[in-house]
């Protein structure tokens, strides 16, 4: 059964809502700042891509408010966006016809450093009851299903970066299960001191305060990577579905693959060749039928290195435009590959390629970065590319909803 | 005797702190039952405990239960509260 994406909804780092991100990504335009949701000035990581604009209380009922974290709230309209997007209202589905596949890195965060704040400095009376669940990784799945009355199976993924494939991954296997419709995707965020200690453990923050020298993936001055908030969370839906009530259909998904790599030490190379040959073969689609491919750009030379050999080995090199839109808005985390998927689809759909900003590739990765400002060009089909911490290797495959390259 | 009674207006103010607003919040809710206000089980504990923690008082959770209503809640809460301060 196909699954087609039919309604997107964007929380951005460099736009609000997905036209304004969308505009702000094919015009080169960054949401890397310094950080503003806490005091950043003491620690050694400064900068974030922080969501813009977003006012949790003109957005979402009071209710919601005691018992959601930031990045909560921030799916919560995602999924709203998406909705309204796709022109479904679910309020006419029944309730389990619908699920949601979600992915989170970390939780909430935020929320849940003032419960233990409250617990430490005030006593174990004053930790709200809500942080039973609005720290936990599942919690975004739980609370776009309850606003939106899905019964559906619902799930959340934890791969770390790859996760946000992951989920959408996890939306076409439960609509070939015969749920008709799923919000899918990830956003994710931790802006907090407590969030920021657990990620400057990671090693991998970038350290300097220039938003366009923080994060350069593939370049040789790679130093790390910038974080932000935010995400995307797609409706998918099966493909009589969406034909019977006429959506607008931005694309298939159409390939997936997630492969784990060998220990580190281990003579044998890392896994992600693996994951973009059998998402390919999954798709039913050959290298030369890819027109761009979105990078996952740790920004950390080892694994830009593994990344660029990866491509190169399957596309050959300089054989496909690579591109990396997180250059605008830091690493989402789980978010980052449902951003992704929907800036492929939107590529797809006005044959245009963001580009990857600040960055001047590395002449020994042979890689046709698309650098500076857009390229123009038709595409039928892109590869998404995600890695997460520990070894999660994710590709998706996506294309156009013709569905068939030989036409 | 009466320590200062809790009054609708206290568990108006409290229900929002704790657990959000609802419409119709200040309408005539003393004996609409919290599910049709729109406060779940979870609202209530959390209003219980911002009520424990500003009076003082203990409200155990199988009373806290049969609190269906404000009008029921707030009974409670000042038999509480009378029982606490003839102690």
């Amino acid at each position: 059964m196909t699954a087609f994406v039919t309604g997107i909804g964007v929380m951005a780092p460099n736009g609000l809502g997905t036209a304004e991100y969308w505009t702000a990504t094919l015009g080169g335009r960054s949401g890397i700042r310094p950080v503003t949701r806490f005091d950043a000035s003491g620690y050694p990581a400064r900068l974030a891509g922080e969501v813009p604009g977003f006012v949790a209380e003109e957005r979402l009922p009071s209710r919601l408010l005691p018992q959601t974290d930031h990045m909560t709230r921030l799916a919560l309209v995602a999924a709203d966006l998406a909705l309204e997007d796709a022109a479904v209202d679910p309020a006419g589905i029944r309730d389990y016809d619908m699920g949601v596949s979600t992915a989170a890195s970390s939780g909430g965060f935020e929320f849940g450093q003032r419960q233990l704040q409250n617990l430490w400095s005030k006593g174990s009376t004053h930790v709200s009851g809500y942080q039973s669940f609005a720290w936990f990784y599942a919690v975004n799945a739980g609370q776009i299903s309850i606003r939106n009355g899905m019964r559906g199976p619902s799930s959340v993924m934890v791969s770390d970066e790859a996760g946000g494939l992951d989920a959408i991954a996890q939306a076409r296997r439960r609509i070939r299960g015969g749920t008709p419709l799923m919000l899918a995707g990830g956003v994710d965020g931790s802006i907090c001191p407590w969030g920021w200690a657990a990620q400057l453990a990671g090693g991998r923050l970038a350290r300097s305060d220039q938003p366009d020298r923080a994060y350069l993936p593939f370049d040789p001055r790679a130093c790390g990577h910038v974080p932000g908030e935010g995400g995307a969370i797609l409706v998918v839906e099966d493909g009589p579905t969406a034909v019977r009530r006429g959506a607008r259909v931005y694309g298939e998904i159409a390939g997936y693959a997630a492969t784990f790599d060998p220990p580190p030490g281990s003579a044998r190379p890392s896994a992600l060749r693996r994951a973009i040959e059998l998402a390919l073969t999954d798709a039913g689609l050959v290298p030369a039928d890819i027109g761009v491919v979105f990078a996952d750009a740790a920004a950390v030379p080892e694994l830009d290195r593994v990344e660029a050999a990866a491509i190169s080995a399957v596309f050959g090199p300089l054989g496909v435009p690579v591109t990396a839109p997180k250059t605008m808005t830091g690493r989402l985390y789980c978010g980052a590959g449902a951003l992704d998927v929907a800036a492929a689809l939107l590529a797809i759909r006005d044959g245009a390629i963001p580009p990857t900003v600040n960055v001047t590739p590395m002449d020994g990765y042979e890689l046709d970065l698309v650098t500076g400002q857009a390229r123009q060009a038709p595409i039928r089909a892109a590869l998404v590319l995600a890695r997460g911490h520990g070894g999660f290797n994710s590709a998706v495959v996506v294309r156009d909803e013709k569905g068939n390259l030989d036409d | 005797m009466t320590e200062q009674e809790f009054t609708a207006a206290d568990l108006r103010r409290v229900l929002r702190q704790a657990a959000g607003d609802v419409t119709d919040l200040d309408g005539d809710i003393l004996d609409v039952d919290f599910g049709d206000l729109g406060y779940d089980s979870l609202a209530l504990m959390e209003t219980a405990s911002t009520v424990q923690r500003e009076r003082g008082v203990r409200l155990d959770e199988s009373a806290l239960t049969e609190a269906v209503t404000p009008r029921t809640l707030l009974e409670l809460i000042n038999r509480q509260i009378t029982a606490a301060s003839g102690a």
